[in-house]
Parts: C-alpha cells; sequence; structure tokens
C-alpha cells in the first residue's frame, strides 16, 4: 500500500490533495503493471459505460451535421458537407433563437445569483425557525420542473383566475395577460423561482465557511457594516459565486421544461431558446441534417462556459482554497 | 431593492453579532420568514388547490377556504397516474441502482487506491455532464429506435444512469477522500485484505454520503423531462410526460391539475428535504462541502 499515514483523522481538504499527490508520485515509480490494472479495474466499466452513452451519440451528431436527411423522406440521406452550418448561420430565426438563449441565461442566473446572495445574508444568522425557513426555501429547486411550469402557468400567471391578477386588482392595476404579453420574461421569472434556492444553497455555504475572528478583528477596528461586506465577506464569496454563476450556466443552457410547458417557444419563436428550437426542427420539422448542426453549434457554445464551470471545480480540489 | 437589502443585511449584521445572546429576535427574521412562505407558496397553492373541487379551484377571487375532497386524486388515478407513476419509480430506481454499482468502484479507483491519471478521468466525467443533451438527442432517438427501444423504460434506465454516474462519482469521491489514511493503514498492518478492510472499515464510514449520493440521483432522474418526452410514449411515459397531458385541453381543470403535480413532485421534495445537507455538496459535484 502506497498510502502515508501523514493525514490527520479530520483531513482538511488540503492536506487530502498533498496525500493524493505523494500516492501519485509513488505510484510512478512503485506501481507494478499487474497492480496498475488491478487498481484500474473498479474504474473501467463506469469509463466504457460513459463512452458508450455519451461520447458516441455525439460522434453521430457530428456525422449527421453533414447530411441533408429528412425523416419523412425516406432515401433523402446524403453528405452534403458544411451546407447545414451555412444554412444555420443564415436562418435569421436562429439568431433571433440564440439570443434568446443567451438573455435566458444570463438573467437567470445573474437574478438568481443576487437574489440568492441576499436571501443567504437573511439566513446567515441565527433566529427561530431558521431550519424551517430553508426548507422552505429549497423546495422549488426539487420540485419535478414540469409540475412548477405547469402551475406558474395555470393557476399564478393565468390572466382570468391567476392569483397573480388577483393580488394586483387589490391595487388597481387591471388584469394583465402575462404569458400572453411578456413569454419569455415568464419564463425567466419561473426559472428564477426554481433556481434562486440553488444559488441561496451554494451562497450560505460559503458564508457558513466565514472565519468569524476575522469579521470580529475588523468590527473593533472600527470599519463599518457596508466596509466589512466589501472588504471581508464579498472577497470570501467570490468563489462560491462564481461557481454558482458557471454551474447555473451549464445547467440553464438545456432549459427545455418550462418553455414546452409555459409557451412552447411561441408565439413565433420569441420565447424559444436553442433546445427547444432544435426539438422543433428534429422532431415536429424532422430536418435531422440542420437540427444536428444545431446541437454542435450549442455543444461549442456550452464549452465556452464549461471551460470556466471546470477549471472552478478543480481548483476548489487543489487544496490552495480551503472551500469549506 | 436587492443590493440595499444585502446593505442593510449587513449592516445589522454588525449590531446583532454583540446582542445575538441576548435576544434572537430580529425583524430581519421575520423578513427570512416572509421570503421563505413566498418562495414555497406557489408549491402550497399547489397542494391546497389539489384537495378542492374544480368549481373552487378557479375561481376569482381565490377560494382559500373550500370543503377540502379527494376527489381529484382518485379521478388522476382513474386517468391512468398508476402506469406512469410505476415507470418513474422503475426507471429512477434501477438507475440509481446501477449508478451506484458503476459508481462506488470508480470513485474508490479515483480517491483512496488512485489509478494514474485520475485527474484526466475526473475531466472526462465532468465534461460529460457539461455536454448539453439536446446535441446528443438525434442519434440517440435513432439509435434507441433501431434498438427497438422507443417507448420502452429500459432505455430511459440507461441514459438517466449516464447523466447521474458523473455527480455520483464526484460527490462519492469527496466523501472517499475524508476516510483517514491511518484506518486504511492499520487494517493492512492486521493483515486484512483490501476486501476486507474496503467492506469492514471504508464502507460503514461513506454509507451516509453514499444514501446521499443516491437521493440526490433518484432527485434528478425522477424529475428528467427532456430524454423521456422524446423517447417514451404511451407505455413507457413517467410522470413529467403524464403531466404534459394536462396543458393541452383549454379547458380550465386546475383542481385536477394540481392533483397530478402534486403526485408527482411530492416524492422528489422529501427526499430533497431529507438530503438537505448534503445537497449542497452533490450540486457543486463536492466542491462545497
Amino acid at each position: 500500500m502506497t498510502l502515508t499515514a501523514d493525514t490527520e483523522s479530520d483531513a482538511s481538504q488540503g492536506a487530502v490533495a498533498e496525500r493524493v499527490r505523494k500516492i501519485r508520485e509513488a505510484q510512478d515509480v512503485g506501481v507494478s503493471r499487474a497492480e496498475g490494472w488491478r487498481r484500474r479495474g473498479p474504474l473501467l466499466p463506469a469509463l466504457i459505460f460513459m463512452i458508450a452513452v455519451t461520447q458516441v451519440p455525439f460522434l453521430f451528431t457530428l456525422y449527421y451535421s453533414t447530411l441533408s436527411w429528412n425523416l419523412v423522406r425516406p432515401g433523402s440521406r446524403q453528405f452534403i458537407g458544411l451546407n447545414n452550418y451555412i444554412a444555420v448561420v443564415q436562418d435569421s430565426q436562429f439568431w433571433s433563437v440564440a439570443g434568446n438563449t443567451v438573455i435566458l441565461i444570463v438573467g437567470v442566473v445573474l437574478i438568481s445569483a443576487l437574489l440568492g446572495l441576499g436571501i443567504a445574508l437573511l439566513l446567515d444568522r441565527a433566529f427561530l425557525g431558521r431550519g424551517a425557513v430553508r426548507t422552505l426555501l429549497i423546495t422549488p429547486f426539487l420540485i419535478t420542473p414540469v409540475a412548477g411550469a405547469l402551475i406558474w402557468k395555470t393557476t399564478i400567471l393565468d390572466p382570468n383566475n391567476g392569483i397573480l391578477n388577483w393580488v394586483l386588482s387589490l391595487v388597481g392595476i387591471g388584469p394583465v395577460d402575462w404569458i400572453g404579453q411578456f413569454p419569455l420574461a415568464m419564463v425567466m421569472v419561473e426559472l428564477i423561482w426554481q433556481w434562486t434556492p440553488f444559488m441561496m444553497l451554494l451562497i450560505l455555504a460559503g458564508l457558513t465557511s466565514m472565519p468569524r475572528d476575522q469579521l470580529e478583528a475588523g468590527r473593533v477596528d472600527g470599519a463599518t457594516a457596508i466596509q466589512l461586506f466589501r472588504e471581508l465577506t464579498l472577497p470570501h464569496l467570490r468563489r462560491f459565486i462564481e461557481l454558482g454563476v458557471v454551474l447555473g450556466a451549464v445547467y440553464l443552457v438545456n432549459t427545455f421544461d418550462a418553455i414546452f410547458m409555459m409557451t412552447q417557444g411561441g408565439p413565433g419563436v420569441a420565447s424559444a431558446n436553442l433546445p427547444f428550437y432544435i426539438f422543433q426542427r428534429a422532431f415536429l420539422g424532422f430536418d435531422m441534417g440542420q437540427a444536428a448542426a444545431m446541437g454542435v453549434v450549442v455543444v461549442i457554445f456550452t464549452m465556452i462556459i464549461a471551460s470556466f464551470a471546470l477549471r472552478l471545480i478543480f481548483k476548489s480540489f487543489s487544496g490552495k482554497e480551503e472551500a469549506a | 431593492m436587492t443590493t440595499t437589502v444585502e446593505q442593510t443585511t449587513a449592516a445589522k449584521d454588525s449590531g446583532a453579532v454583540s446582542k445575538k445572546k441576548k435576544s434572537k429576535f430580529s425583524p430581519w427574521a421575520l423578513v427570512a420568514w416572509l421570503v421563505g412562505l413566498g418562495f414555497f407558496f406557489p408549491v402550497f397553492w399547489m397542494v391546497l388547490t389539489s384537495f378542492k373541487q374544480e368549481s373552487d379551484a378557479a375561481t376569482n377571487p381565490p377560494k382559500l377556504f373550500f370543503v377540502p375532497t379527494l376527489d381529484q386524486y382518485s379521478a388522476v388515478f382513474e386517468q391512468g397516474i398508476g402506469p406512469a407513476m410505476l415507470n418513474s419509480v422503475f426507471a429512477t430506481a434501477m438507475s440509481t441502482i446501477l449508478v451506484l454499482l458503476l459508481g462506488v468502484p470508480a470513485a474508490f479507483a479515483l480517491s483512496l487506491r488512485p489509478v494514474r491519471k485520475t485527474s484526466d478521468a475526473l475531466f472526462f466525467f465532468m465534461s460529460t455532464k457539461m455536454l448539453p443533451v439536446v446535441a446528443a438527442i438525434l442519434p440517440l432517438y435513432v439509435i434507441v429506435s433501431n434498438l427497438g427501444l422507443l417507448d420502452n423504460i429500459w432505455a430511459l434506465v440507461v441514459l438517466y444512469t449516464s447523466m447521474n454516474l458523473p455527480i455520483a462519482i464526484w460527490m462519492m469521491r469527496s466523501f472517499f477522500l475524508e476516510v483517514p489514511g491511518e484506518l486504511l493503514e492499520a487494517a493492512s498492518l492486521d493483515g486484512a485484505s483490501l476486501w476486507r478492510s474496503v467492506r469492514e472499515v471504508i464502507l460503514p464510514l461513506v454509507s451516509p454520503g453514499i444514501a446521499a449520493t443516491a437521493l440526490i440521483c433518484v432527485i434528478f432522474a425522477w424529475n428528467e423531462f427532456f430524454l423521456a418526452v422524446n423517447l417514451t410514449a404511451v407505455n413507457a411515459q413517467t410522470m413529467p410526460v403524464y403531466l404534459v397531458g394536462f396543458i393541452a385541453g383549454e379547458g380550465q381543470y386546475w383542481a385536477v391539475l394540481s392533483a397530478a403535480a402534486t403526485m408527482s413532485a411530492l416524492p422528489v421534495i422529501l427526499c430533497g428535504w431529507f438530503a438537505q445537507n448534503k445537497l449542497v455538496r452533490g450540486l457543486s459535484f463536492g466542491a462545497i462541502k
């Protein structure tokens, strides 16, 4: 065994990372070939499974994107090179849908991060029923998204009997056809409701790990609350907020449920994002080639965000900074 | 508006900590409660509406008091929610079991007895999670239909396993790394075989973490919609797909709709409440404890 005994039972991230590094160094010289395979053994099933199920389909997508292929016209499969990509770039609907996608991701991520920060600050103090409040707050994130979207679309936002219009009528604001008039914004509202708890949880974890003696020292030095927040709390929270933002963005690229249930992307493509548009193209328009080309574009787009996400997650494992 | 709340919260904080020992009440507690109840309100309203008669459900002004009934729940069962629920249970349970069977050994091989290039393997698992599903759905549809598995629940079992496996590996790895090194050392000095030290030393220590991981996999698998709506129809439809039926009609059957939505949401809400202390770790791939 190459495990070293230098870790304490209450091992911190740093010590763990150190241990992993030592093990790895020891491996390079000491681990025999047979031992190497014995170690690899438990990993292989998962690795092979993931390559087969996630990588192979994507290679097919790349291939499909070079075909002119309509599902309802048999025998229409032929190689057309990059023509699908040219068609996609020239499709004005594609660009407005891509714009919607960006607005949706940026809007939802930023607003829910701000709300999440505010709520996390509220919860970062002892008060009666704090655990209960936290439990209430995480519920929107847990609820089946399809069910949540359905409830928002009907009981809350419905122009005639929705509860929002009833509340507004009490202060004399006339009935508004929320989803009809602001389809994209309403989808975003529902998603913000769902994602604020996610941000709140990550930021709250950051606040809990905040070194209290620093704040105390700052207070003794006569710093104002705003100064303390700006100089100590916010820098400490930065990594947690960043992680929330990039992970939220990576998940939100896939937004589909809320649009499908609330607006069906309409009117026209006013509230469609790329996944929904690709779904329409492929399964309602049966144009596999172009849908695949758009899929590849989404992947490139996601990879840009994902590279930030991966870096952040790996950074918190390097042990240089304490995660919690 | 948000910023003022934050700043005043911080401002309050400076006073509150010194006073905390005397009294735990502050107006900010009230604000926190209001915000919590506000976020919870749509869920509360869903559950409430599910116990109404249709005539009480879609009304203006909305009715808070009514004679509760279970009619909508029996109506939902008559409309065939049972098979959808069984499909959801099956896909969720099977995929979670597969995730654990594949994931526990993998997490072990990436933490306690690490393979070479551990970080490459970790990077690979993570990056599959970043690949948008929509980019793979067309070939998945073609492959699944060529295999004759369209509208077959096993297609979802396999895909949900691949969806949850990366999160599970990362999360369980973070639990494995917390196992103190000396324990393993001591076990191997005592002459325990690897398998015995895994079974008798490691597994008892990490089992709470594995349980939390399983709960988080359950939540994601149960709630999944995109793959289910594209790859299933009537036979293998899951709960979220079943709910789609309620947006079609123009008629406002809000009470029965709420009952169906509640049936779909309740199991995962309970799982999430249970796992809430480990939720952050799962959501951040183990990066935050």
